[in-house]
This record gives C-alpha cells, sequence and structure tokens, in this order.
C-alpha cells in the first residue's frame, strides 16, 4: 500500500509504525513551509485561532457519526473541521472590519468561544458513544491514531499546499514584505490573504490527528522562526523550516511510540522547541552565540587598536616615530608595559593581558622585561589607528566643535564605527594631504588622558 | 470622465473616509504632464491617503480619478508607487537586490519568474541610486537612506511614467536627500511626472515646480510661483479646520448611535 512505509518496514521498524511517521513527516514538511509565509505575514496568531476553532466541527462531525452508528469517517471530520475553522476566521475578520474590535481581542474572543464549544460537544459526545477517545486525540493528538488512509489524505493535501506556495512564491513573498506595492501593482492583497489562510485550514485538518488542536499552531510557527536564525534568504528560510517540520514529527512520534502514555502532540512540540533552541544558540545568521563572539571579537580589537595607538603616541613624544617614507621604524625603541597602562589609564593586568595576545597575532614583540615593541604589521595598524582617530579628532574640534579634551575620547568612542568611505570624506573634508600619515594632535597627551574607558 | 490621455493625473472631486471618516474633501486637481509637485500639508491632512485613493488602494466614497486618461486600473502598469519606508518590515529576509526585483513582480504578472533580465534591470537600478555595491546585503543592515535608496531603485525598475512618493525625504542623510534630488530631476528631464510627499517648507521652492496644498480639503493647486504665498500656507496650515473635523466626529457619532 505505502511503498515508503513498506521500505522502512524492512528496515525493520514496525509497519504501523512507518506508516505514523510518514503521514507525521508529510505534516510537519508542509506545516513548516506554509509556516514562513504565516510568520512573515504576521498572521500566527490567527492561525492559532483557526486551529482551536476547528474543534466544535469535528465534534458535531462525531456526534453525527455515533448518531448514525457510523465509523470514523475522515471526510466527514474535514468537513466539520473545515466549515468551523473557517467560520473562525471569518468571525475574526468580520469583528475587525464591521465592529471594530482590534484584531487581538477579536482573536482571543474567537479562539476561546469556538474552543468552549467544542469542549461543551465533547461531553455530549461522551454521554451518546459511550467514550470520547476518538475526539480527545484530536484535541492532544494521537499519531498512532493515523492510519495509511490518513497518510494518503496528508500526501494529497500536503502536496497540493506544497506546490501552491511554491507555485505563488513570488506573490506572496510581496505580500508578506509590502502589501502595498503588491495592492498598486494589482496583486489582489485579500485574495492572496485568503488563500493564506485556507491553507491554514487545509494543514490544520491534516494535522489535527497528529498534534491535536491545542499544538497545531506550534508545526506552523517554530520551525519557521527557527529557520530564520540560518539564513537571511527567503528560499533557504523555506528549505531549512520545513526541514526541521518534517525532523521534529519524526523525532516527536518516534518518542510517542516508545513511551506509551506520551501524547505525540506534546512530544512533536516539544522536539520542534529542541530545534529552535539549538538554533537561537547556534544559528549562523542570528544565532545568540556567533553575535556573542563577534561582539567579543570586536571589543578585542578595538582594545589591540588603543594600545597600538598608545605605543605610537609614546613613540611620537620621543621623536621615535617610523620613517614616514619608508615606513620602517627608525629605531628599535620600545615602551614599556607600564608606560602603556599610564598612557591608557588602564590597569597594567590589562595590558598585560593584552600584551600577550597581541604577541600571538603578531602585532607587537612582547619580551621578559616587561618591553613592547612594534612588528612590521602592528606599526602599520597604528599608523592606521592613530589616522582615524586625528582625523575624528580635528572633525569633531572643527567642525563639531567639541572640546579638546572631549574630543579624544569622542573619537575613541566613534572610531571604531568608521567605513572607508566615512574616512575618505573626513580626510576630504580636513583637507589632509598627507595620504597615510597621520596629522598631528590636537592636544598634548598628559592633559587630555586621565582615565579614559 | 476625462478622457486626454496626456494629462496623467486628473481627479475630481474626490471624497475619501476611513472607517465612515471623511479625511479628504471635494479634492479636484490635474497634474499636467513632466511636472515635479510636491504634495504638502500638516500631519493628518490626508496626503498619503490621496495618494493611496489614487491608486485604490482605499475605498472612495465619491469622486473620479483618471490616470492617462482612463481609470488606474487600465493604466496601472505606468504608475509606480513608493509607500513611506517604515510601512514595511526590514527584518524581512531580503537582500537588497531581492527587494528591487519586486519592482518588476507587476510587469512579470502571475506565476512567471524573474529572470536575468530583471536581474539585470534591478542592478542598474541599485547602481543608478549608488548602492549597487550593497545589492546583496541584507535589508536589516542597512541604513535609513540606503533603504530609501533601495525603495526608490525598486520604482525605477517598475519603468513607469508616474512616480508616487510618500515622504522619500523622511529621515534620510544629507548625501541621500541630494541623491533622490537629483534622481527626481531626471526623471522629470525624461518627461515623467512625479508627486511626492514633503515635509520640510524650505525645500519647497527649490524641489518642485508645482506645489499641492492639502489639509482635508484642496487649499491650492499649480505651479510654486503662484501657488507658494504666505496667504496659502497660512490656509494649510494655520488655524485647523475645525468645521470640516467636527462634522467628521459628527458622522461617526451618530453611526455608533451615541
Amino acid at each position: 500500500m505505502l511503498p515508503v512505509a513498506a521500505f522502512w518496514t524492512s528496515l525493520g521498524l514496525n509497519y504501523n509504525t512507518s506508516v505514523v511517521l510518514l503521514g507525521t513527516i508529510l505534516i510537519g514538511f508542509t506545516s513548516g513551509m506554509l509556516g514562513v509565509f504565516l510568520l512573515l505575514r504576521r498572521r500566527a496568531l490567527i492561525g492559532d485561532a483557526i486551529a482551536h476553532a476547528t474543534l466544535p466541527g469535528v465534534a458535531i462531525a462525531f456526534l453525527w457519526l455515533a448518531l448514525n452508528n457510523m465509523e470514523k469517517s475522515l471526510p466527514t471530520l474535514f468537513l466539520g473541521a473545515a466549515t468551523s475553522g473557517g467560520l473562525g476566521g471569518a468571525t475574526v475578520l468580520a469583528f475587525r472590519h464591521w465592529l471594530n474590535i482590534r484584531e487581538d481581542a477579536a482573536l482571543g474572543i474567537v479562539l476561546s468561544v469556538f474552543f468552549g464549544a467544542g469542549i461543551a460537544f465533547r461531553k455530549i459526545v461522551q454521554e451518546q458513544s459511550g467514550n470520547s477517545s476518538g475526539l480527545d486525540s484530536f484535541i492532544y493528538g494521537k499519531a498512532a491514531s493515523i492510519g495509511s488512509d490518513d497518510v494518503w489524505s496528508a500526501a494529497i493535501a500536503g502536496i497540493i499546499v506544497v506546490s501552491m506556495l511554491l507555485l505563488f512564491v513570488k506573490e506572496l513573498k510581496l505580500l508578506c514584505f509590502d502589501a502595498e506595492l503588491a495592492a498598486s501593482q494589482g496583486f489582489p492583497v485579500l485574495l492572496l490573504d485568503a488563500l493564506l489562510i485556507t491553507m491554514v485550514v487545509v494543514v490544520t485538518m491534516i494535522g489535527l490527528q497528529a498534534v491535536g488542536t491545542i499544538l497545531i499552531i506550534a508545526l506552523l510557527v517554530i520551525p519557521a522562526a527557527s529557520a530564520r536564525f540560518w539564513t537571511n534568504q527567503l528560499s533557504i528560510m523555506l528549505a531549512i523550516s520545513s526541514t526541521f517540520g518534517a525532523a521534529s514529527c519524526a523525532a516527536g512520534t518516534l518518542l510517542s511510540a516508545s513511551y506509551d502514555k506520551l501524547p505525540s502532540g506534546a512530544t512533536i512540540v516539544l522536539t520542534a522547541c529542541s530545534f529552535f533552541m539549538i538554533s537561537f544558540v547556534f544559528g549562523i545568521k542570528r544565532g545568540t552565540l556567533w553575535r556573542t563572539l563577534r561582539v567579543w571579537q570586536m571589543r578585542r580589537d578595538h582594545d589591540f587598536l588603543h594600545v597600538l595607538r598608545s605605543i605610537y603616541e609614546l613613540l611620537e613624544v620621543r621623536h621615535a616615530l617610523p620613517d614616514k617614507v619608508t615606513g620602517e621604524l627608525r629605531s628599535t625603541l620600545a615602551v614599556t608595559l607600564q608606560e602603556v597602562a599610564r598612557q591608557r589609564g588602564w590597569h597594567e593586568a590589562k595590558v598585560r593581558q593584552l600584551a600577550q595576545r597581541m604577541a600571538v597575532s603578531g602585532l607587537v614583540v612582547f619580551d621578559d622585561e616587561d618591553r613592547l615593541q612594534l612588528t612590521p604589521r602592528g606599526i602599520l595598524r597604528a599608523l592606521n589607528s592613530v589616522r582615524d582617530h586625528r582625523l575624528l579628532e580635528l572633525y569633531m574640534v572643527e567642525e563639531a566643535e567639541a572640546d579638546v579634551s572631549q574630543a579624544d575620547r569622542e573619537a575613541d568612542y566613534l572610531e571604531h564605527g568608521l567605513e572607508p568611505e566615512h574616512l575618505a570624506e573626513l580626510a576630504e573634508k580636513l583637507d589632509d594631504s598627507s595620504a597615510s600619515t597621520p596629522p598631528p594632535s590636537p592636544h598634548d597627551f598628559d592633559s587630555s588622558r586621565d582615565s579614559a574607558e | 470622465m476625462s478622457s486626454d490621455a496626456t494629462i496623467p493625473l486628473s481627479i475630481r472631486d474626490l471624497t475619501v473616509a476611513y472607517h465612515r471618516k471623511p479625511v479628504l474633501w471635494n479634492v479636484s486637481l490635474e497634474v499636467p504632464s513632466g511636472s515635479l509637485v510636491g504634495l504638502v500639508g500638516p500631519n493628518g491632512a490626508g496626503k498619503s491617503t490621496l495618494l493611496k485613493a489614487v491608486v485604490g488602494m482605499v475605498p472612495r466614497i465619491s469622486g473620479e480619478v483618471t490616470v492617462y486618461g482612463e481609470n488606474y486600473a487600465a493604466n496601472r502598469r505606468r504608475v509606480a508607487y513608493v509607500p513611506q519606508r517604515e510601512t514595511v518590515d526590514w527584518d524581512f529576509p531580503a537582500t537588497a537586490l531581492d527587494v528591487v526585483m519586486m519592482g518588476t513582480y507587476g510587469k512579470l504578472g502571475w506565476f512567471r519568474r524573474a529572470g536575468t533580465r530583471q536581474r539585470q534591470s534591478a542592478t542598474d537600478a541599485l547602481r543608478k541610486m549608488e548602492i549597487e555595491h550593497l545589492a546583496h546585503r541584507q535589508i536589516s543592515q542597512l541604513s535609513g537612506g540606503q533603504q530609501q535608496r533601495t525603495f526608490l531603485a525598486r520604482s525605477l525598475v517598475q519603468d513607469a511614467d508616474l512616480y508616487f512618493m510618500d515622504e522619500p525625504f523622511a529621515a534620510v542623510d544629507a548625501a541621500t536627500e541630494r541623491a533622490i534630488i537629483t534622481l527626481l530631476r531626471e526623471l522629470r528631464r525624461q518627461g515623467k511626472t512625479i508627486i511626492v510627499v514633503h515635509h520640510d517648507l524650505h525645500s519647497v521652492p527649490e524641489y518642485f515646480d508645482r506645489l499641492i496644498l492639502l489639509n482635508l480639503r484642496l487649499v491650492a493647486s499649480g505651479p510654486t510661483s503662484e501657488v507658494f504665498t504666505e496667504a496659502n500656507l497660512q490656509k494649510t496650515y494655520g488655524g485647523k479646520l475645525t468645521l470640516l473635523e467636527e462634522v467628521g466626529e459628527a458622522m461617526r457619532r451618530r453611526e455608533r448611535g451615541s
């Protein structure tokens, strides 16, 4: 019947589990992809309200089936879910449009009232049919109840939704980024929004059995939000999000299968959440780890430059600067750690630590007698840094009319944000003819530097 | 309906309401071809609303709008609309080039994908705005001025004849402001018509050859030299149009039944 499931069975997986796994993976993949657009269009909460609103429809369908002594029939349940879910979505829109009720309030009302009605119907179902476990699996999700029929309907719905998304990817992208441009170019914004919401209803319908009405929103939102940490490109975000969705569903299903009492809805959401946590720490584009590392590295670079500049300034006072023409060090004069510390107003321990790291980076030679000497690479960096700093200082004094004693510190702060075009502009503005050598400092060194930073 | 196909924009008796509160009363004006027009008025005067009503984004209660002699939908391809920069989410996963490419979507129509030609024209537009080197930068990492340049580049690829720009000069750096005004003049030289919502009265006479002064109703519309007068500005900015506002409020109250 299901070739993929048969293949997994041959790998030693129980056939029923294979079927369930296949079903949930399809659901996860589809909702992961749809979720990206829902998130970017900022419609995630409407998705949640619609999902909750499917419950009364499902319950009524159950009731109808029970009263007619019929077996569980998917089309009937889907019809019930789609009708009441659609009604819920329409109610939100109507509230906002005609009653001027704010969207968050409208969502809160629809979500709770529809779900409440569903819970009330559940009691009636229980009385009519003796038990409500079938219905309960739609509330909390029971992937184990997925049969091969469900897999087929999930596959069909999934293929339809995914191909619609890919077909309309250009239009949906425009809608999500700039609905006003879309409207002015003649794309029907309302219709595109309706398409998105319809797909949410479809995904909710096929996802109900696996994760349930309460948690289906997790499959729409969490994979998409996780994917955002890894990429700045929509196409890649779609691929990552659907992969995360499929993987969370697979892992969650297996987890739920190995611990009998765990509802699959819960395990799927929790595995999706672990993907989210991994993403927000390690995600290469927006993850916190890389961001922290970048900040740390930036601070270190700034500190390096400050030390280099201090050495340069100390040499300058002693007229022991590198030769302006050849850039070669005229003397091998070294400065001491203590001198640098005093110049910067930093603790010696801090300077020592930096000096050791800078020695490793090949910017200075740091010897046993606490003396620092610039390497050729260090000289180059120091020259550039001093030049940037002085240009900024001059700018602050001449153009921004800053106090001479303040200019140094403000330049300290600003110089790291300078981009090449700013520097070119500064040099031009200050009529700096010496292209690569720093201008003289507008202040002398002892008076201005008390306790910088 | 006026059917003069040489007139880029003609508005007759336009009235617009938000939630049934009128925000524009009886606006009638014509904009001749090849002019650079400033749309000026205080906050809440309905400047953005006027543009949106023309491009059909807000429903009109009454009045006629014609673009090159026909209704907007028929001549949509000849119009480029640049919304205010803050109306979009700059955290969106897209590069500057992606955003500029969106300007080609209208002409592409449904389903067709942007290809090499669209990419080429987007790159050209970025070059014109002097941000070609930022083509592959994530849009959240662009400065405000660079974002505005991206938006203008997007309107350039639309290759329109009539441009509507909602506050392109808002919160941009001096260099960007110069680049924008250079672009606008270049467009005018090519015979295009540009209508710009503008806030800074000082630069009005320098930037625009025509003006539309608006404050819920049309105060004046015409060549800057004739319209940009003390009396007109007084009418636009001075004494609030309390009567119009009160009528609007009253209509809302009556409708709510309180």
